[in-house]
């Protein structure tokens, strides 16, 4: 990140305890600029809602400082804040409208009638939901709901929007389209957001960069191509994507490479030497299932194993087999339904091949 | 609908009435009284004797006055108390309305010791229901705190109402009957003539108007054991009570209270008969028993009331646990300064007495 | 498929039968087993609620006494004009049946009825049944005359007149403080008989006044409750429903410990210098001492639906509120009350109409001001026997509650009450 971009949010080793005896979040640093679609991954009880509700100011920091604006806002109450939030069952209110609901935060900013009326029509417009002003929330379906939601948040014109689990009450289908939607009014109003959620397909699709969070610590902040394809660690790299595990130590560091004695007695392989302490040290390595051949031909991998084809599932696009070598079962490979793949059955015993730069060495 | 009404009569009643009766068994009676204090003396004097002489249980239930349940039985046809303890203004119209049995009193009941007949051994005027058989006669009537106005004493009834000279609240109960007579003896009507006077129109006027002058300091009670308790707690100065009450809130818990047998009102209670009881004959048997000479004068070593029977007077004594000589503490000892209820008058204008009463509370 | 639309468009079954009769077959066993589980409640509440209600409005209009008991003298009365003293027959028919009524010992209940209408009346008719077994023969007139001054009164007549006919509006002019004048027209009580309209009136305003002072009371305890955590609200529920399990004796001499002039409030506000010992505050035995007393007790039947509203309403829009930038106290009013609306509604209707039948609390404590309607009902249940007008009273009472409920529904809507 370029010390130019025009920062909005910045987070200063934030610590937050309820209790007073452990920390939910631990050491917590985080920029966010100007425009940028900002999103907290992790599973649940990782610290990323903790932190969203410090931003909102629901929650005070334990320690340390955040800054909005390059305003220090630890002492400035949520609604002198100026930012707009989505929550996870939208909390709209039940007892008004669509319209009244819009209309909400206009009339608590002391917003003419006639202009408050024009922004709300505007507000809905932008959601698609013309004509829906005189409904009551409870006439909505789910995804309207979650539109309204959005829409109310961005009524005010705030220059930071939150969002914690947005989508999580909607089904598969609707969640991708929201998705979509959410990250076009985020192109189109360029206003920053910084979104919460479990699921990694979301945070993939619409991010500028992700925060990976677990045990209240930022695992890895990245673009998500370099979060797919360069996890810093295990934990990243076994919550993002499909990922295979094989177990081993290091048995010596040659540069970006090293040598990793399997356990299992699948032998030595070859691979990317990413995060270990060094010769002697035990390490996972990380292997997507995409990257790995199956019956492949002497030579064209750096690493070969003997595996063999427990179970293949057709899935279309792809065949996926799960194949057993170096003492694990459930190793998985992608096979691309492409044309001339080979064909394997049930019970074959093959050669399993990948390339070191493919095979990354992480913690254990 | 008419039969339906009986049956639901009970439900309606059971309302205010607590209680469950059970039918009565051969060799067995109910018999309903006022409980506490009054009805242990009862089951000492009467009930205890009669089932030692005759192997007869005797149940004893309690209720709280009134001819509600009565009614509800008699309506529902299912009459389960035999013999029921009650004042003689209840008598009297429960008589009228054919709930309760006539009874010949020289026939049916004892003679006393000396071979007098039992109508001329009743005290004079106590027989005034031919269904009724007084048992003892009590007073309402009024007692002070003795601390309240330094050495002043009050002495008849123009002190309770005087405000200047006994200041203090005066604690009374809720109902128009004797407030009124007070009041008018109070405002210099004699005691042989109160009822003449209340029987007109000026004359209830009257009686109101000098209730109105202590309306502000009076605490209304409607429980017996509230007006001892007032004055206990030092909230009323005066107060209002039955007189075996403030027996033992003096004699028994010392509290310092005296008694102001001026203006007291003698009243009398005892028992009556089902009319349409299951046990009639067992009932009458046990009624001559303990209306006897004896059982009266029993009863009043255990309660400070008198007994109705001339000849049971000289024969009461001391209390029997407390060894209280009981005579100075009878009401019938200052019978003369008081007066007995007009129960007739009451039973024709109580209706109309206890509305205009609430209406004047409301003013 | 099984369906034939062909019959006449009667869409039929697979065994030929109708559809619609397959189908209510097999609705009404249905229905029948749901009838069979709520039958022992729907008996109870037959004979416990609805049979002694139907027959309280019953006797509210009933009026056999007269009738029954002296049939000739109500038949003989059917042509009297009312203008002047009636004719021999009357008497005649008079004796007869005072007669039969001493003989019989029930002529008391006549007397009973129409001393109700007429004070003195009760007496007349016991000692002229007394007295009218020495009449031998006739003519009756005279010696009728004679035997109590109130038959020489025209009045007399057209209240035995009056109440010969089955039913009667009697007690319910005498519940709206209206009476029969001697002509027999309807007129107002003298103003010093006039108390159930004051009764009913201020009834509702302690009523009223009660709910006022539980929402206002409730209201913060309730938040507290729903907001705090399980193990300090439910110790802190305790406090709310303690008066529930404290007996009525325990909880009237606490109240009276508490609120006398010589009692512990007293005794702190002197002790503070608030009050003058010589003036001391009247709290007990009177309207303040009802209104207090009834509150404590009415106090969690509005705490429970406003808790169990205010635990369904999520932090979040609060939350939600104060992000789009109201500040509390705007994000309460506008966004948190309106969802207890509910709640304070089904609390309101609950004490409303719990405190409009109380009788007990207000007989105990609340001496002449504090006394309510409902002590006058239970006045003529039980001391003075007047059925008839208790019944009178109750079915006003009842269809009073009846129209505020309806009132209630059309204004927040049954749908929109939630007790829990």
């Amino acid at each position: 990140m370029s010390e130019a971009k025009d920062i909005l949010v910045k987070f200063e080793s934030v610590q937050k305890s309820y209790d007073g005896e452990t920390l939910v979040v631990k050491d917590f640093n985080l920029e966010v600029a100007r425009g940028e679609f900002v999103t907290m991954l992790g599973p649940s009880g990782s610290g990323k809602t903790t932190c969203l509700m410090m931003l909102a100011g629901f929650e005070p920091a334990t320690h340390g400082e955040i800054y909005l604006d390059g305003v220090p806002i630890n002492n400035v109450p949520p609604h002198k804040r100026g930012i707009g939030m989505v929550f996870q069952n939208y909390a709209l209110f039940p007892h008004m409208t669509v319209a009244e609901n819009l209309a909400f935060p206009l009339q608590v900013r002391g917003m003419s009638k006639s202009e408050t009326a024009e922004k709300v029509l505007g507000a809905l417009d932008m959601v698609r939901l013309g004509g829906f002003g005189d409904r009551r929330p409870a006439q909505l379906s789910g995804g309207q709901q979650q539109r309204v939601a959005v829409a109310r948040a961005l009524v005010f014109r705030p220059q930071l929007v939150l969002m914690d689990e947005p989508l999580g009450a909607l089904d598969k289908n609707l969640r991708e389209e929201m998705q979509y939607e959410i990250k076009h009014i985020h192109e189109e109003l360029q206003v920053t957001m910084v979104y919460v959620t479990h699921d990694q397909s979301e945070a993939l699709t619409m991010s500028n960069r992700i925060a990976v969070f677990d045990d209240g610590i930022v695992q890895q902040l990245a673009p998500p191509d370099e979060l797919y394809e360069k996890p810093k660690n295990a934990f990243v790299a076994g919550f993002i994507g499909e990922n295979n595990r094989l177990y081993g130590e290091v048995k010596s560091i040659d540069g970006d490479y090293c040598q990793v004695e399997l356990e299992g007695g699948g032998g030595m392989v070859k691979a990317l030497c990413v995060n270990v302490d060094g010769v002697g040290s035990r390490t996972t390595l990380s292997l997507r299932p995409e990257r790995v051949t199956i019956g492949a031909a002497e030579g064209t991998s750096t690493n070969y194993l003997e595996g063999k084809v427990e179970e293949l599932i057709y899935l279309g696009d792809h065949i996926r087999s799960r194949v057993s070598l170096s003492g694990i079962s459930d190793f998985i490979v992608k096979v691309p339904n492409s044309h001339g793949h080979v064909h394997m059955k049930e019970g074959d015993v093959t050669k399993i091949g990948w390339e070191a730069d493919d095979c990354r060495a992480l913690d254990a | 609908m008419k039969k339906m009404l009986k049956y639901s009569a009970l439900a309606v009643a059971g309302m205010a009435i607590a209680g469950m009766t059970t039918a009565t068994q051969a060799g067995e009676l109910n018999v309903v009284s006022w409980g506490g204090a009054y009805t242990t003396s009862q089951m000492k004097a009467y009930h205890q004797p009669y089932t030692k002489m005759t192997g007869t249980k005797i149940n004893s239930i309690d209720y709280s006055g009134g001819l509600a349940e009565m009614r509800a039985q008699t309506e529902s046809g299912n009459v389960t108390w035999d013999v029921v303890d009650v004042v003689i203004a209840d008598a009297i119209v429960g008589c009228d309305e054919g709930m309760f049995r006539p009874i010949n009193v020289d026939m049916e009941l004892a003679k006393a010791p000396d071979g007098t007949a039992a109508s001329k051994d009743f005290l004079d005027g106590t027989l005034q229901s031919e269904c009724f058989v007084p048992l003892i006669i009590y007073s309402t009537v009024f007692a002070y705190r003795d601390d309240a106005w330094g050495g002043k004493k009050p002495t008849s009834m123009k002190d309770v109402f005087d405000l200047k000279n006994f200041p203090g609240k005066r604690t009374l109960q809720k109902s128009p009957q004797n407030n009124l007579e007070w009041a008018l003896l109070a405002d210099g009507v004699p005691l042989n003539k109160i009822y003449e006077v209340l029987d007109t129109d000026a004359g209830k006027d009257r009686a109101f108007a000098k209730l109105a002058t202590i309306k502000d300091q009076v605490i209304w009670w409607t429980v017996g054991a509230v007006p001892p308790q007032l004055l206990a707690d030092g909230e009323a100065v005066f107060g209002t009570g039955y007189n075996g009450r403030w027996f033992s809130a003096i004699a028994e818990e010392k509290q310092p209270f005296s008694m102001l047998w001026d203006g007291q009102v003698l009243d009398i209670d005892g028992y009556v008969v089902s009319a349409k009881g299951k046990n009639i004959e067992e009932a009458m048997k046990f009624l001559k028993f303990s209306t006897d000479t004896q059982r009266l004068a029993d009863q009043a070593k255990y309660i400070s009331y008198g007994p109705a029977r001339k000849s049971s007077g000289p024969m009461v004594a001391k209390h029997a646990e407390l060894g209280i000589e009981m005579g100075p503490h009878m009401p019938t000892k200052y019978a003369d300064q008081g007066f007995l209820t007009d129960f007739k008058w009451w039973a024709d204008n109580s209706d109309e007495m206890k509305e205009r009463f609430a209406a004047w509370l409301l003013q | 498929m099984a369906v034939d639309t062909a019959n006449n468009g009667v869409v039929l079954a697979a065994d030929g039968r109708p559809l619609k009769e397959s189908l209510n077959r097999a609705l009404r066993k249905n229905r029948m087993r749901a009838l069979m589980l709520v039958a022992p409640l729907l008996i109870f509440v037959l004979f416990a609620f609805l049979i002694p209600i139907i027959d309280m409005t019953f006797r509210s209009v009933d009026n056999w006494h007269v009738g029954t008991l002296m049939p000739k003298t109500s038949a003989a009365l059917a042509n009297w004009d009312g203008k002047d003293f009636p004719e021999e027959p009357v008497y005649a028919a008079l004796v007869a049946d005072l007669q039969a009524g001493a003989k019989s010992r029930e002529i008391g209940k006549v007397g009973t009825r129409l001393n109700y209408e007429k004070s003195g009346l009760r007496s007349m008719i016991t000692s002229s049944a007394r007295k009218s077994k020495r009449l031998k023969e006739g003519p009756y007139k005279a010696k009728v005359m004679k035997m109590h001054k109130k038959w020489r009164d025209l009045e007399t007549w057209h209240v035995i007149k009056r109440n010969a006919a089955p039913y009667t509006i009697g007690y319910y002019l005498n519940a709206m403080d209206m009476k029969y004048d001697k002509t027999g027209e309807i007129v107002m009580q003298p103003e010093n008989r006039r108390i159930y309209g004051k009764l009913f009136g201020r009834t509702f305003a302690i009523s009223m006044a009660i709910t006022i002072i539980c929402v206002v009371l409730a209201y913060p305890i309730s938040y507290l409750l729903a907001t705090l955590p399980l193990r300090y609200s439910n110790l802190l529920m305790i406090f709310v429903l303690l008066p529930f399990w404290t007996s009525l004796l325990v909880r009237t001499t606490a109240w009276i410990a508490m609120l006398q002039s010589q009692g512990v409030l007293n005794d702190l506000f002197v002790f503070f210098g608030l009050v003058d010992d010589a003036n001391r505050l009247q709290l007990i035995h009177n309207l303040t001492g009802t209104i207090i007393a009834m509150t404590h007790i009415l106090l969690p039947f509005m705490v429970l639906p406003l808790y169990s509203v205010m635990k369904t309403i999520p932090p979040t829009y609060m939350r939600a509120a104060l992000s789009l930038g109201a500040n509390p106290f705007v994000a309460f009013v506008r966004v948190y009350m309106p969802q207890t609306l509910s709640g304070i509604g089904a609390g309101s209707v609950l004490v409303f109409i719990l405190s409009i039948g109380y009788y007990i609390t207000p007989a105990l404590v609340g001496g002449t001001g504090g006394t309510l309607i409902s002590n006058q009902i239970a006045y003529h249940m039980q001391s003075s026997l007047n059925w008839g007008l208790a019944g009178a009273l109750g079915a006003m009472l009842l269809a009073s509650v009846l129209a505020l409920y309806f009132l209630y529904n059309k204004i927040v809507g049954i749908d929109n009450m939630r007790l829990g």
